[in-house]
């Protein structure tokens, strides 16, 4: 009994070190006072309306919410049509290539970013915004791939086989059926990939083009110069957008795959 | 040139997985509008040869024809089959509706003629009203149904069954036997069976095709394959049967001589023994129901062999008990009609043996 109190305070312990910052950041945006420091001199938004007078931080909005959306679709599509070849068609060299298209999450980011460089200096390109794209694609597929994966074992060859047997061909087969059936893990890869994208710092860091930032990398930019109240407001937001969208995203997904069973 | 009444007719059908053979050089010529069934123990080839005549698998060797069209060569969704399969495989994102139209989208088929199309197939499975549900909306037997409706509605040239009454209970299934007949027969479509149900396959089979290890056994209708069967693995798969080794002795006009070890010389017609060339080595195939048991006293028929038995287990079942019979060094199984009271187990009795009761198949080979 006496063991099983001590882990109990421990685990308190522990989420209480984990998420008290967070919870101070998220407070500290409501106070009105210059010094993010307690006590709090009262509740406002007026770091939020800032925010949205940024121009630097909106311009980076801008950047994250668009290279977020290119990578979801991107990644999405490309880790649809390889779960398609690698759950449903035999060829030589699948594992190999699952091996490889899974690699990335194994790797650490930072490896991998370097690596990514190094073969664009090896191609004497210079950085880019599609090369940040590229390598924000490499990053998030293995996720998308594991949910497409997972959803596509489940959906059982027959109905694909009926759907022929009926006088759809292939492609036909594809739209009307497995795909309708596939669409909550598209989705749910899809929120998986934009959050991840949005969310990324690391990878980003040494990808991105001079002048271009994302948020995270716009935080970590103004972190250098000073700890303005802005960066709680702008976690805040960071927070709300990267747990809010994948828990909505889970709903529907949830909704309609309860339609589909 | 084939003849136009053979619907299905595979020749040297044969399917390797690798360096495994799953079907091995199979014949087999289907009429038209019948139903017939692929019935063997699991593992024997049925699916993998209904998947090839539908175009699910691509056969290692062989030429596959339907209404005398070659179709080896042509993929699935042009073959016009029906396929109806053990778990449904209703589209669970479309309506009912929706699933039995969904093969008429591919036909030449005016539009306005579609809904009355899906309507008469919805009647004929008898769920008229089902239309706008969704199909984790109905029971598992509604969705065979349904399943079926959607097969048959695109007036398939052959209709594909896979073990499509295994997923449903026992009472259930019995009357979908019932129905699915009934719609087969109305329709007059050529139907080919899987399952590994014998009493299905008898129940509702115009000809069996016996199936073991990837090759055919023997091919009959119901009653044929049953009452002769022409090997042992047919006699053991289907029903209950005693197996003997037996001698075959010289014909003698109609009749075959065939002495049993311990049990002596049972006289069986010629007609019973066809299946054994010149061998004079052989299995006699004796039913069950056909090992009757009797008191001491009971006549015994001119072709009957009449030996004394124990009884070492009585098995009773209602209005038929099932024993177990010591005769010489050998168990043997009856199956009979309890007139009155069964016999008790330790009685002595006389095992009566008729000898056109018996068939005479090819010795096993092991
Ligand atoms: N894709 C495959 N690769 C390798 N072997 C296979 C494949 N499909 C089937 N087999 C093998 O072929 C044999 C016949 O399989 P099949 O599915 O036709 O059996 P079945 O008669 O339908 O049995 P059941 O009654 O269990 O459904 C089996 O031994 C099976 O393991
Ligand atoms: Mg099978």
């Amino acid at each position: 009994m006496k063991g099983w109190h001590l882990i109990r305070l421990y685990t308190i312990l522990f989420y209480l070190f984990m998420f008290l910052p967070i919870a101070v950041v998220v407070l500290l945006s409501f106070n009105p006072s210059e010094f993010g420091t307690f006590p709090m001199t009262g509740v406002s938004f007026r770091w939020f309306v800032a925010l949205w007078n940024n121009d630097a931080i909106v311009r980076a909005f801008r950047v994250s919410i668009l290279l977020g959306a290119m990578t979801a679709v991107i990644s999405t599509t490309f880790g649809v049509m390889a779960s398609l070849a690698l759950v449903r068609y035999d060829f030589p060299g699948k594992g190999l290539l699952t091996t490889l298209l899974i690699a990335p999450i194994l790797i650490p980011e930072v490896v991998l970013a370097v690596a990514l460089l190094l073969f664009l200096r090896w191609l004497d390109m210079p950085k880019s915004l599609p090369l940040l794209l590229f390598g924000h694609v490499i990053f998030t597929l293995p996720f998308v791939l594991l949910v497409v994966q997972a959803r596509l074992v489940g959906i059982r060859r027959d109905y694909e086989e009926a759907a022929m047997s009926l006088g759809a061909g292939p492609i036909e087969t594809f739209f009307k059926i497995t795909f309708p059936l596939l669409m909550p893990a598209i989705f749910a890869g899809m929120l998986f990939a934009f959050t991840i994208s949005f969310d990324d710092i690391t990878g980003t860091m040494f990808w991105k083009p001079g002048g271009v930032e994302t948020v995270p990398t716009q935080i970590y930019a103004m972190l250098r110069n000073s700890i303005s109240p802005e960066i709680n407001a702008l976690g805040t937001v960071m927070i709300v957008l990267t747990v809010a969208l994948p828990l909505l995203g889970m709903a529907i997904a949830r909704q309609m795959s309860a339609n589909r069973k | 040139m084939t003849t136009p009444t053979h619907s299905v007719e595979l020749s040297g059908i044969v399917k390797r997985f690798g360096d495994f053979t799953a079907v091995e050089r199979m014949d087999l010529s289907i009429e038209e509008g019948s139903f017939v069934t692929l019935l063997g123990p699991s593992g024997c080839g049925k699916t993998t040869t209904l998947r090839m005549i539908a175009g699910l698998l691509d056969p290692s060797e062989g030429d596959i024809r339907i209404r005398g069209r070659s179709v080896t060569a042509i993929p699935i969704h042009k073959r016009n089959l029906g396929l109806v399969f053990q778990n449904y495989a209703l589209f669970p994102h479309k309506t009912i509706y929706d699933n039995v139209a969904f093969g008429l989208k591919y036909r030449d088929i005016p539009k306005s003629e579609i809904a009355g199309k899906v309507q008469r197939a919805l009647d004929l499975v008898q769920l008229p009203d089902v239309g706008s549900r969704h199909p984790r909306q109905l029971s598992g037997g509604q969705q065979q149904r349904i399943a079926l409706a959607r097969a048959i509605v695109i007036e398939p040239d052959v209709l594909l069954l896979d073990e499509p009454l295994s997923a449903l209970d026992a009472n259930l299934r019995e009357d979908m036997r019932v129905e699915l007949k009934r719609i087969q027969a109305q329709l007059g479509i050529t139907t080919i069976f899987v399952t590994h149900d014998q009493s299905e396959a008898l129940a509702m089979s115009d000809t069996i095709v016996v199936m073991s290890n990837g090759h055919v056994e023997q091919v009959g209708g119901p009653e044929d394959v049953y009452v002769n069967p022409t090997s042992a693995f047919v006699a053991r798969f289907l029903g209950n049967s005693n197996l003997l080794p037996a001698r075959v002795g010289a014909r003698e006009g109609d009749v075959v001589p065939v002495t049993v070890d311990g049990f002596g010389t049972i006289r069986l017609p010629a007609s019973r023994c066809t299946a054994v060339g010149q061998s004079d080595r052989a299995t006699l195939v004796v039913r069950s129901e056909n090992l009757r048991l009797a008191g001491d006293d009971a006549p015994v028929p001119g072709d009957a062999l009449a030996l004394p038995a124990d009884v070492t287990t009585v098995d009773y079942q209602g209005q038929a008990a099932r024993y177990f019979v010591r005769i010489g060094d050998k168990t043997l199984q009856a199956v009979n009609a309890i007139e009155m009271h069964p016999h008790r187990q330790g009685a002595r009795v006389k095992a009566i043996i008729r000898g056109r009761d018996c068939t005479l198949v090819p010795e096993e080979r092991h």
